[in-house]
């Protein structure tokens, strides 16, 4: 079976043992030369980027400048689209993920995923929650399942309004209140990463600011990166803020990363200034 | 337009204009011709079945009233108020069990693989091409088709003895051949109907792609899949071509054995194709043909709305 537990501290110094060279403090995720592929055409071009440990770390740019891509190639949830294909190294613990030996199912079991359109499973509240983990072979009874399921609906700030109602079906809840579910999902099967891909664009303000308020709280635990196409959600949310915009060849590349505080107010690039201030994009 | 052409135009002048033109009844002439050619159209179409519908229960009723039960337990005989349709029946509620036992996990499968595990290349959406013609191939082509293997080339095994190959084994390996593209279409169709969104969230909590596909994708798809399979059991029991050419109509199904193995491997007859050789027969038999086909078509119908009952009772929406 295997075991989700967080990988010990020490990982990080064998990683840095093995690959030779000491790794930024911090960094759980570090891209290097990152080019995505579709077919014979390039979405991202040559990102090179670290996602520190516990912090939020928002993906911004123009639509289609490969932002999602980017993001989906983190936990190869792109292997599943025909023809995509990653070029470069995304290291996670010193391992390499575009590496074809790695298994993909163990990538997502560690970097969860919560999606633009909040996608319940047609099934009751608690079995959304409960299947990660019984699909990893959680090991603890009905009691601990029961237990487990609980514990990750509180950390998604659902527990209140649904505790009464765990077997209706997910699907009968408010759009909100389906993300948070999806939230609740992902981090049932205690991942280190969570990705977020635009996940409030389908959502009302008041349910985008609840969500913001929750990744605040996430990131006590874990690492987020989170796409937005929205600037300000970008300056509310986020520790570290990465442009993306589109190049010549139509590709996405990486223009600053930043503390977000500081890419807002003192951005180092033309391109950066002109898109936070409204002028293109 | 005139209205529009003088911004100064007086405005009571052109209120005028916008009234009279708003109040204008519709002088569309054509359409309403063409609106009426349609509905002519149906009512033709839809006269046409009711009348068939009509001439078979007026003619058929009488029978089935007069014979009861007697009707349904009786087996081919050579005087009319002696022949019952028992062997027919039987036969064909054999030929849909091997339907489902066959062609329902096969078919399925494919879809499967063909909807969930194949990548797409050329050979996939070559095989995707195949399924498609083969479900379009007259029936009478599979008929020759299990003439040549089930009966001829197998016929020592699936039909030994006085059977001489024409089997309900032979048969029914003929039904479920026929209806087996047309199960993958209609499988593979209700599993593409199954949102990526809810693939990529199972795939997403570190799922394998056999657990995606049964936990989520197969059961979301199965009403679907179901309908579409109950539709394909309906085609195998009113299907008559391909069992006239696999020998179902010359033969006579013996209600009499003890050990159900010897029937598969005996000769038997469908509802079918008992109205096919009751209809050859003399005019007394009329009776009974109608009322045979009165028993195909509540047999029919029947299995069509249970299809529609459970597509109903589990449509999902996204």
């Amino acid at each position: 079976m295997k075991t989700l537990t967080r990988p010990a501290p020490d990982v990080r110094a064998t990683a840095a043992a093995r690959t030779g060279r000491e790794l930024p403090a911090e960094a759980v995720l570090e891209l290097r030369g990152v080019s995505c592929w579709y077919g014979d055409v390039r979405a991202v071009r040559d990102v090179t980027l670290d996602v520190p440990r516990n912090q939020i770390t928002a993906i911004i740019g123009p639509s289609g400048c490969g932002k999602s891509t980017l993001l989906r190639s983190l936990n190869r949830m792109n292997d599943l689209v025909p023809g995509a294909r990653v070029e470069g190294r995304i290291l996670y613990h010193g391992v390499d993920l575009t590496d074809r030996r790695v298994d993909p199912v163990e990538v997502r079991r560690r970097i969860g995923m919560v999606f633009q359109k909040p996608n319940p499973f047609p099934k009751s509240i608690y079995d959304n929650v409960a299947f990660g983990p019984r699909v990893a072979g959680f090991a603890g009874g009905r009691r601990e399942l029961d237990e487990l399921v609980e514990r990750s609906l509180r950390r998604a700030a659902l527990w209140d309004e649904v505790k009464d109602k765990l077997r209706s079906p997910g699907t009968a809840l408010s759009g909100g209140q389906q993300q948070r579910l999806c939230i609740a999902r992902a981090i049932a099967v205690e991942p280190d990463v969570i990705l977020m891909d635009e996940p409030c664009s389908a959502l009302d303000p008041i349910a985008t600011l609840r969500i913001e308020e929750l990744m605040h709280e996430l990131k006590e635990r874990y690492t987020i990166v989170i796409v937005t196409h929205n600037l300000q959600q970008a300056a509310r949310a986020s520790d570290m803020t990465a442009f993306l915009t589109m190049g010549q060849d139509r590709a996405g590349y990486l223009v600053e990363t930043a503390p977000t505080t500081e890419l807002f107010t003192r951005p180092r690039q033309r391109l950066t200034e002109d898109y936070i201030t409204g002028r293109f994009g | 337009m005139s209205v529009l052409a003088s911004p100064r135009a007086d405005a009571g002048a052109a209120a005028d204009i916008v009234r009279r033109r708003l109040s204008r009844r519709g002088t569309d002439l054509g359409g309403r011709l063409f609106e009426a050619l349609l509905l002519l159209m149906l009512l033709a179409g839809l006269g046409v079945l009711g009348w068939l519908l009509t001439v078979v229960t007026v003619n058929g009723l009488p029978t089935l009233v007069e014979r009861g039960g007697d009707f349904f337990t009786s087996g081919l005989a050579s005087r009319p108020e002696r022949a019952g349709v028992a062997q027919g029946l039987t036969g064909s509620l054999y030929l849909m069990g091997f339907v489902a036992a066959l062609a329902f996990p096969l078919g399925i499968a494919a879809a499967v693989y063909l909807e969930e595990y194949a990548r797409d290349t050329a050979l996939t959406r070559l095989m995707n091409g195949v399924v498609r013609n083969l479900a379009g191939v007259p029936s009478i082509v599979y008929g020759l088709l299990g003439l040549a293997i089930f009966v001829v080339a197998l016929g020592d095994v699936l039909g030994p003895g006085r059977a001489s190959g024409r089997s309900l084994l032979a048969g029914g390996l003929t039904m479920a051949v026929l209806v087996l593209p047309i199960v993958i279409i209609t499988a593979a169709e209700a599993l593409r109907a199954v949102p990526v969104a809810i693939r990529e969230a199972a795939f997403g909590v570190g799922a394998t792609r056999w657990e995606v596909v049964r936990h989520h994708v197969l059961p979301y798809a199965a009403p679907g899949i179901l309908t579409g399979t109950i539709l394909a059991m309906a085609r195998a029991f009113g299907e008559t071509a391909p069992l006239i050419v696999v020998g179902a109509v010359v033969g006579g199904f013996n209600l009499a054995y003890d050990n159900p193995l010897e029937q598969l491997f005996g000769r038997y007859t469908a509802l079918p194709t008992t109205i096919y050789d009751w209809a050859g027969n003399p005019p007394e038999f009329a009776g009974n043909v109608y009322a045979a086909i009165v028993v195909l078509l509540v047999v029919l119908l029947g299995v069509n709305a249970l299809a529609v009952v459970l597509r109903n009772r589990f449509d999902r929406r996204w």
